[in-house]
């Protein structure tokens, strides 16, 4: 604990901690995205109706406009309720979590992928490194939403009708994934070969350290700036991708919603006038992602101030 | 130099903040001096003593958050304001022009000479492109650019170092201002080159008589060219005066100091001069020599040998690894260094230094030809010889910077080695030894729980030294350890290595681009020139009695300083 | 210039590849392509007779080679869903997306370059400060969402332009444009104001990054010392220098703007390739996947070799090295 106290007040103390301290877009960002990420996480707890359970739909309470009570039911929604009664509320909420969840895996993954990729083909250079970069070019030649949009289609495609929904959500953090990872790859590829000429490497190779330690221990600290902030941006840019995905028809069913999902469906209602369908929604896209692109902003401003 | 006209440039009082959060720091305090037409003032002090300071803010590009607090900066009488920015526009290039330390990045990439000449002219003389284009290869000739005109239409990388700072002081000069400061002109060049440009520019102030101010950390060039001299130490001028008078009769002890820790080509000394107490590091000292009693057997007989090193860069083509366009950094070198020696290596920029230290270090196997070591052949030997060798072979790099490896505590960094190589079994056992290693390069035991940036580049050079040690090498490279250093700094690390080699008898490769220091270190001495060996020799020998005319002529370009007279006394 | 064209070149083959061996793999084993023909009624007799018919029998690498020689013939089959030649169902529909996509580049280049300039040169003014803030804004807004708010209030609210279609289009030769008629210039202008909006934040901020940093290197610090006037410095010492790197990103910007089409064209019905490509997804039409996916690579690698070429005329120093860096 008096560790974890003399921690804090050692980043306090240090730069990026008083450039974080005299950044109100970064802290108020900070607030926003863990009171998401707690409603995100308390969804079913938070939210009135269970929207993954179709008995909970109350189909009287149908098209309540948000903050008022239904005229049939007497039932008050404060975001109101789409043309199957379902609470806008509850299915914000839910969807923010899968919106959440899909993101975070997906970084991860084409995080471990990326940076993994790119420290071999910048440590150990010539035919691996001409490989690895082949692939990485390649695919940077076709956008990410592009391949991430195949990988889905084709996965549908590959899928038995039955198992195509329940199997959606990995298909989307695959496809968003894979997608990813050439970001890392390439940065992580330029850091470690920038390190690698550094004499603090030529110097632990004078000793003969085996290449993991070497790897682990030498050069992947010294490099994991530039990948934090890639992954705060490509946090956004997941959630991004998902939401367009779903958007396309080619993300996450009906059954499974992600916010993406709910703007799909809500899109028809808005040019009914039923606005609150898609505007919370979206809303909620929109604080989220903007939220982790001001403290992802911040971050690369403090990290890397010689820009990415 | 000084006659009846008013000064060109004129400073009173000036000083200069830089306000931060820690609170404002004074780069420069209460600073006042004169420069002449036709005059050269030298600025001399080590890094951090303000001196670049000084010329930013006299031409108003001081960098942000610095700022002029107080102070009055006269142009040929007239006072200017070098808060206002419009103004100090105008008089940029017009009356004062700059001249900044690399070449390299000083031109613009993307725009040929002549364009970048012709922009200048035309910007500050009423003149047409085409009698802008006749000025331009004018001025090009007055520096000494062969055959000006057609060279005028390359880019800036299609020339030489040299060629490129002779273009800055052509494009500095071309608009005929009144003050030229020249800040470390000459510090990213080599030794010959270095000479021809400070001449040119000494030529050009004595003809146009341009009112120079020149700032460098390098006593050498101050002597060579300078009418006067100002000593800044910390933000202040210590000491102003005639350089023949300062140089050989310095009164302030700072200026004795910075003086007397430079390094001499002409006459070996046992140690360099300077202040300093002795530690006990006995302790360590039995650790480390421990290991050297195992294959003690002292002799002339070779430690380290290079046989007919051959080292080819290739341009790596699209595809795979075919090569064209080859460039040869090491042409049939055979060099060998005996046990308990120290081998100095010299040469310009592209000698071949660095590649052969990496080949000795056994980071980059030669193109052909062999690397013994104790007999070994370094690079065809079996794993654990392999290792052996490596725990023999040391390095201390140039770079102070990035030789510490920033995210790992001065403690691990020194504890890896003697880990990774079994000569302690764990970190308590190995903590002790390495508080003596700290103690024995001259650090407090509290350095070892902090971080590399903590520590300024000579604590960094003693940390790296420290760390070449923990394995108990026989055999120490030193590539240019102190060139990033300051020459007060410098001094304190050449003795503490010159000190180690002699209680640890340890053999050295000692690389570095300056003879006077090689001088001072070196029992014998190869000269390297485009990758081969030009002359291999006693240290004594080879200063006194060069044989090679190369070798000659890179003696001659040892700036020759008029020293005070009872500071030889003194140390010799 | 020959020999650097000549490697780009070369190196673009094995990418071809690739992509042909992908389109390919999904075109052979992707679904039942003999079912997706004879429908679901069909005797192994007559499964057997196509198999034979269509070389299907036949080592893979032959196939492939088959594959190869077809496309590169402009065969690429039958739409599975519409019955009809994959490329004429493309080539017909192919002129809307370019237009669409051009367009949007032009504005998202433009606007993004002298938005970028501005917002590194004068950071502290107010239309770069709403610049900036907007552009934080546009990266976190999703294309089809801008697409969705544009719609609502220039369509729905306001009743200006319309929010689906092409508008009036006139034929020249194969090519069909929008962009001769006023109801097309209409059609065009929201789905590419939602194209671009994404594209142009990228390149503001990258502009405004890299002339940052052009402006504190040392070579403009030493125009800055000889005086040059302001305008040069900014506007041709700086901002040839900021347009290297530029230049590599807007190729893939363009590249990025094609596949955004997609989501544009779905917000807008656009009767361009992409909304021929989602509707393929949603049927499982793998012939117009495969294609569509070989078709834009080839878009792709074609305009990075044309940015390859203008890097290579704008910086002097690879000239010299005769390389890619």
């Amino acid at each position: 604990m008096k560790r974890l106290t003399r921690k804090f007040a050692a980043l306090f103390g240090s730069d990026i901690g008083h450039s974080y301290l005299r950044s109100p877009g970064a802290l108020f960002s900070t607030m926003v995205l863990l009171i998401l990420i707690a409603a995100a996480l308390g969804a079913p707890l938070l939210a009135p109706q269970n929207i993954l359970d179709p008995r909970t739909l109350d189909l009287l309470s149908a098209n309540t406009p948000p903050w008022s009570a239904n005229a049939l039911t007497g039932h008050f929604y404060s975001f109101g309720t789409d043309d199957q009664g379902r609470d806008v509320l509850s299915a914000t909420l839910y969807g923010t979590r899968v919106s959440l969840l899909v993101a975070l895996v997906a970084v991860l993954l084409s995080m471990s992928i990326g940076v993994t990729l790119g420290l071999i083909s910048g440590y150990f250079g010539g035919r691996t490194d001409a490989a690895i970069m082949r692939i990485a070019d390649v695919q940077l030649s076709i956008p990410a939403i592009f391949i991430a949009l195949l990988i889905s289609g084709l996965s549908r495609t590959l899928l038995a009708p039955g198992v195509r929904d329940t199997l959606a959500i990995y298909m989307v953090i695959l496809a968003i994934g894979i997608s990813g990872w050439v970001t890392y790859a390439r940065t992580v590829r330029g850091a470690v070969m920038v390190e690698k000429q550094r004499e603090y490497v030529q110097a632990a190779l004078m000793i003969g350290l085996p290449t993991r330690t070497m790897l682990l221990r030498h050069i992947l600290p010294n490099v994991r700036r530039p990948i934090l902030v890639i992954a705060t941006i490509s946090l956004a840019l997941s959630i991004i991708t998902e939401a367009t995905l779903s958007y396309l028809g080619a993300g996450l069913p009906p059954t499974q919603p992600s916010l993406g999902t709910l703007i799909r469906s809500g899109q028809d209602f808005l040019f009914a006038g039923e606005w609150w369908i898609l505007f919370f929604p979206a809303a909620t896209l929109l604080t989220l992602a903007l939220a982790i692109n001001v403290l992802g902003d911040w971050l690369r401003d403090v990290l890397n101030p010689r820009g990415l | 130099m000084t006659s009846g006209r008013p000064p060109v440039l004129s400073i009173r009082g000036l000083c200069v903040d830089f306000p931060s959060r820690h609170g404002t720091l004074r780069a420069v305090r209460d600073v006042s001096l004169e420069i002449a037409p036709g005059e050269i003032l030298g600025i001399v002090g080590e890094s951090g003593a303000g001196k670049s300071t000084v010329g930013a803010a006299i031409t108003g590009l001081l960098q942000a958050p610095g700022q002029i607090s107080a102070g009055e900066v006269r142009l040929s009488g007239d006072i200017i304001d070098t808060r206002d920015a419009n103004a100090m526009q105008a008089l940029r290039g017009r009356r004062i022009s700059t001249i900044f330390q690399d070449p390299l990045t000083s031109l613009n990439p993307l725009f040929t000479i002549e364009r970048q000449l012709v922009d200048t002219i035309r910007a500050h003389r009423a003149l047409s492109r085409a009698e802008a284009r006749v000025e331009a290869v004018r001025q090009l000739e007055a520096v000494g650019i062969p055959e000006p005109a057609q060279r005028m239409t390359n880019w800036p990388h299609e020339f030489s170092g040299g060629m490129r700072q002779r273009a800055v002081i052509a494009l500095a000069l071309c608009s005929q201002p009144e003050l030229i400061i020249a800040d470390e002109p000459t510090t990213a060049l080599d030794v010959t080159v270095q000479a021809q440009i400070l001449k040119l520019i000494q030529n050009l102030a004595r003809e146009r008589r341009v009112a120079v101010m020149l700032i460098t950390h390098n006593m050498g060039v101050i002597s060579q060219i300078t009418d006067r001299v100002a000593v800044m130490k910390s933000g202040e001028v210590v000491e102003l005066g005639k350089t023949s008078t300062v140089l050989s009769r310095p009164c302030h002890e700072y200026s004795q100091a910075l003086l007397s820790v430079v390094p001499r080509g002409d006459v070996k000394l046992s140690r360099f001069p300077v202040a300093g107490s002795a530690r006990n590091i006995d302790a360590a000292m039995k650790w480390l020599l421990e290991s050297n009693s195992q294959h003690g057997s002292g002799g002339a007989d070779a430690l380290v040998e290079l046989r007919r090193v051959n080292r080819v860069f290739g341009v790596p083509r699209l595809f795979g690894s075919v090569t064209h366009g080859a460039f040869k950094a090491l042409d049939n070198v055979s060099l060998c260094i005996r046990r308990g020696e120290v081998m100095g290596l010299v040469g310009e920029s592209g000698s071949g230094k660095s590649t052969i230290a990496k080949i000795v270090a056994g980071l980059n196997p030669p193109s052909t030809g062999e690397l013994l070591f104790n007999g070994e052949d370094v690079y065809a030997a079996r794993f654990e010889v392999r290792q052996h060798i490596r725990r023999q072979t040391q390095m201390v790099f140039q770079d102070p910077y990035s030789s510490l490896n920033s995210h790992m505590r001065v403690a691990d960094i020194i504890m890896e080695p003697m880990i990774h190589f079994g000569l302690e079994k764990n970190r308590q056992l190995a903590e002790p030894l390495m508080l003596e290693l700290l103690n024995a390069v001259g650090l407090e035991a509290s350095a070892a729980r902090r971080y590399p940036h903590a520590f300024s580049g000579g604590q960094r050079q003693r940390i790296s030294i420290a760390r070449a040690l923990a394995s108990r090498p026989s055999f120490l490279i030193c590539d240019e350890p102190t060139s990033a250093l300051d020459v007060s700094i410098q001094a304190q690390i050449l003795n503490l290595l010159k000190d180690l080699q002699e209680k640890l008898s340890l053999t050295m490769l000692f690389i570095s681009h300056d003879l006077p220091v090689v001088r001072q270190m070196c029992d014998r001495v190869t000269v390297l020139q485009k990758g081969q060996v030009c002359e291999i020799g006693e240290a004594d020998d080879v200063f006194n009695h060069p044989r090679h005319r190369y070798t000659e002529t890179l003696l001659s370009m040892i700036p020759s300083m008029h020293r005070p007279v009872e500071l030889i006394q003194a140390t010799s | 210039m020959t020999g650097f064209f000549l490697r780009r070149l070369a190196s673009v083959f094995p990418v071809m590849l690739v992509t042909a061996f992908l389109s390919f793999a999904a075109f052979h084993f992707i679904g039942d392509p003999l079912q997706n023909m004879l429908g679901q009624e069909a005797s192994a007799q007559d499964r057997a007779r196509l198999a034979a018919e269509l070389g299907f029998d036949r080592p893979f690498y032959i196939q492939f080679l088959k594959f190869v020689g077809f496309a590169l013939q402009g065969d690429f089959g039958i739409s599975t869903r519409v019955g009809r030649p994959v490329l004429d169902l493309i080539l017909e529909r192919l002129p809307a997306t370019l237009e669409l996509a051009l367009l949007s580049f032009f504005f998202a280049m433009s606007a993004g370059i002298a938005l970028g300039v501005m917002t590194a040169l004068r950071p502290s003014s107010a239309l770069s400060r709403v610049s900036m803030t907007g552009s934080l804004i546009a990266v976190s807004l999703p294309n089809f969402l801008i697409g969705i708010g544009l719609i609502y209030v220039f369509s729905i609210k306001l009743g200006w332009l319309p929010s689906f279609g092409r508008g009036d289009t006139v034929k020249i030769g194969w090519w069909t444009t929008g962009l001769l008629t006023k109801s097309g210039w209409k059609a065009i202008l929201l789905p590419a104001i939602s194209l671009a909006a994404y594209q142009l934040t990228l390149i503001l901020r990258l502009v405004r990054a890299e002339m940052l940093e052009v402006m504190h290197s040392d070579y403009i610090r030493f125009a800055r010392a000889r005086g040059l006037p302001k305008r040069l410095i900014y506007f041709s010492y700086a901002l040839k220098n900021t347009m290297v790197p530029v230049v590599t990103v807007a190729g893939l910007q363009l590249g990025s703007i094609i596949a955004f089409a997609v989501v544009t064209e779905t917000v807008f019905q656009w009767p361009g390739v992409g909304l021929l490509f989602i509707n393929s997804i949603r049927y499982s039409d793998v012939p117009i996947m495969a294609t569509y996916l070989l078709i834009v690579s080839f878009i792709f690698v074609a305009i990075n070799m044309v940015v390859d070429c203008i890097y290579y005329l704008l910086d002097p120093r690879l000239r010299a090295v005769g390389g890619i860096k």
